[in-house]
């Protein structure tokens, strides 16, 4: 590798562009303005010839074995009316003005409630339904809309089928929704760690403390407006000792922590 | 019960914390107890320790960026993060992916599920006192470590799935070598059976420890091995099969009795099923692309999907919200299967002695990153 000078003389690469283009020329039936006076026939011809490449190239694709679903764009699923799904006609015929829309996505069926009558939903569907196992419970905050911030998401499982259902709840800011740690143990952590991320509260949960983030934490970091940089943590511990959005502690505090030592 | 017969010393309740830094908590976690001499009164696990904000970062980034962040969740068995979040996906956007990406995909998480139960069987002996195994396990985890270096040149933080198939073709030679590892490691398994399974040691440590009802099990929420060992015949892979699950023979091995030696004896025989599974998919490994057609810039339309896979520790779940045209996740929430089955630990070492809770914690087999996430 040491020997960089090229041993062999460069070749002569002929340009190709010139000796091709006076080719084409001469295929023409003329040398000037070749493509601009066909003949009538002349184009016809081309058009015949064109029209079976075409169809040479559909007879190709028509006989080329079928695309797997693999080879081929996907298609995502489309929301569905749910209306009928046999949990939500058991729910409505059970307790009226329940259901307040019923959709199904990817084949996942969602019903939405009233917030205020979660706790009699789930208890009759895991009373009645033998939804026996509360798979997950989480929420999604959208902050601009009108009906509500949250929904909180219950997402059920049935054992004997194998079914999930999943319940959506809307409530708004600093609204509490009735807690279900009653109807399935499990919720329980689940609902602490939404209070915590996202500051929704649940009236009768036993324990409402935050899980993930520390007593004391200022804010909901799951939040749309919460920022994802975070916020100075230390005017989250202390409040009343450093101001909030940061910066140092006031003289006077700094002097209290001293005295106090 | 508290009465000053019962003791020849002061019956008088002490509180103690149990972590946040302790070899035995498999990480970060801290559990606070009441106890009435080495009898736990109660336990309190306090978590948090780990928080990292995944879900906050998965809003920020495209979703093909959110893959090497599900890694680090669950750090001992990263492939089935991968495969968890790609599945939802491909359900959210409707993509099929070819066989061959399938397989190859079962090839690496049930890989994985070997190696995480290696890291627990180990860790798991080590905490009750038994040291030895761990030299065994680790030096065959270490082999599958090996594979996956020679596959996506990472050990631990994989990154080694895509959404719509697998990124790379299997290098040469890699099915051999492959292979070659799965034909010995059933006289592996047989060797950390005869250390641990009959052994008198280890059946005191745990037998009659930690007690689950299949009842306790399902209100409790447990998935994976702790619900199979109550009894409870149930695994994803099964239920709602993914990939090509459905077209692979295996048990599912369930206990009896719901103690800690039944969860373990669960573990050992899932081993099993997973040598097994990888033995027919090197078998029947198709031909073909190893990805699907997906567009370069993923866009979603609007909907929620929840799709869940088989962890090692349990059920996964990945719950994804999209915008119309979304690149990225309006919200993406995690399932962790071992927050869910920390849960339980209070109701299953009440009463039990200070040892025992670290038999119980290692039995529920807990991953902290992917508590805290």
């Amino acid at each position: 590798m040491s020997d960089d000078k090229p041993t062999t003389p460069p070749e002569p690469t002929p340009p190709p562009e010139e000796e091709k283009a006076p080719e084409t020329a001469g295929e023409a039936s003329e040398p000037s303005a070749p493509k601009t006076e066909l003949s009538e026939e002349e184009k016809a011809a081309k058009i015949a010839a064109a029209k079976a490449r075409a169809a040479e190239k559909a007879q190709a694709k028509e006989d080329a074995p079928p695309k797997e679903p693999w080879e081929e764009k996907a298609v995502p699923p489309e929301p569905e009316d749910a209306a009928d799904d046999p949990d939500a006609v058991a729910v409505k015929g059970e307790m009226s003005g329940v259901v307040l829309s019923a959709d199904r996505f990817a084949g996942d069926v969602t019903l939405t409630v009233p917030a205020d009558r979660i706790v009699e939903v789930c208890q009759f569907l895991k009373r009645d339904c033998d939804y026996k196992f509360l798979v997950d419970l989480t929420a999604v905050d959208w902050p601009e809309r009108e009906e509500g911030r949250f929904d909180v998401i219950y997402w059920l499982h049935r054992y004997d089928d194998s079914k999930r259902l999943r319940l959506r709840a809307v409530v708004a800011e600093d609204i509490p929704i009735a807690s279900v740690t009653g109807v399935w143990k499990v919720a329980d952590w689940m609902e602490r760690e939404a209070y915590d991320l996202f500051g929704i509260i649940f009236e009768g949960h036993p324990g409402l403390e935050r899980i993930l983030t520390w007593e004391g934490f200022n804010g909901h970091p799951l939040r749309k407006d919460f920022p994802v940089e975070g916020i100075d943590t230390g005017a989250a511990i202390y409040p009343d000792v450093y101001p909030p959005g940061g910066g140092p502690p006031p003289e006077d505090a700094l002097e209290e922590e001293g005295g106090a030592e | 019960m508290n009465g000053p017969q019962d003791s020849l010393f002061d019956v008088e309740e002490m509180e103690i914390s149990f972590g946040p830094q302790h070899p035995a908590t498999h990480g970060v976690l801290r559990v606070q107890m009441k106890l009435d001499g080495e009898k736990i009164m109660e336990a309190k696990p306090i978590i948090g320790y780990l928080h990292r904000g995944t879900e906050k970062l998965f809003e920020t980034m495209d979703f093909p960026a959110c893959i090497p962040h599900t890694d680090r969740m669950d750090y001992v068995a990263a492939a089935t993060n991968n495969q968890g979040f790609c599945v939802t996906m491909e359900k959210l956007l409707g993509i099929t992916i070819p066989p061959r990406a399938a397989y190859i995909r079962m090839i690496l998480a049930e890989m994985q599920r070997l190696a995480s139960h290696l890291v627990w069987l180990a860790t798991h002996a080590v905490d009750i006192g038994a040291i030895t195994p761990f030299f065994y396990t680790f030096r065959e985890r270490d082999a599958i470590l090996d594979l996956f270096e020679e596959y996506c040149g990472a050990r631990l933080t994989l990154n080694t799935m895509k959404i719509g198939g697998v990124p790379f073709e299997l290098p040469d030679g890699w099915v051999d070598r492959c292979s070659a590892l799965v034909d010995g490691f059933g006289a592996h398994i047989d060797e950390y059976e005869n250390l641990l399974t009959e052994n008198r040691i280890w059946k005191k440590r745990t037998v009659g420890v930690g007690v689950v009802s299949a009842e306790d099990a399902v209100e409790w929420g447990l998935t994976g091995p702790p619900l199979r060992g109550s009894g409870v015949k149930w695994d994803i892979r099964k239920v709602f099969p993914y990939d090509r699950y459905d077209e692979i023979d295996f048990e599912i091995p369930i206990g009896t009795k719901g103690d800690t030696y039944d969860r373990y004896l669960v573990r050992i025989e899932e081993m099993r099923q997973s040598v097994r599974i990888i033995r027919q998919c090197l078998d029947r490994l198709p031909d073909g692309p190893y990805m699907a057609k997906v567009s370069k810039v993923l866009r979603a339309k609007e909907g929620m999907v929840y799709g869940s896979v088989e962890a090692p520790k349990g059920e996964l779940g990945y719950f994804i919200v999209t915008t119309e045209k979304a690149t990225a996740p309006y919200r993406c929430h995690v399932r962790p299967p071992s927050f869910i089955n920390l849960q339980m630990l209070p109701a299953m070492v009440e009463g039990h002695l200070v040892a025992d809770l670290m038999a119980v914690i290692g039995t529920l087999d807990i991953v902290l990153g992917e508590i805290d996430r």
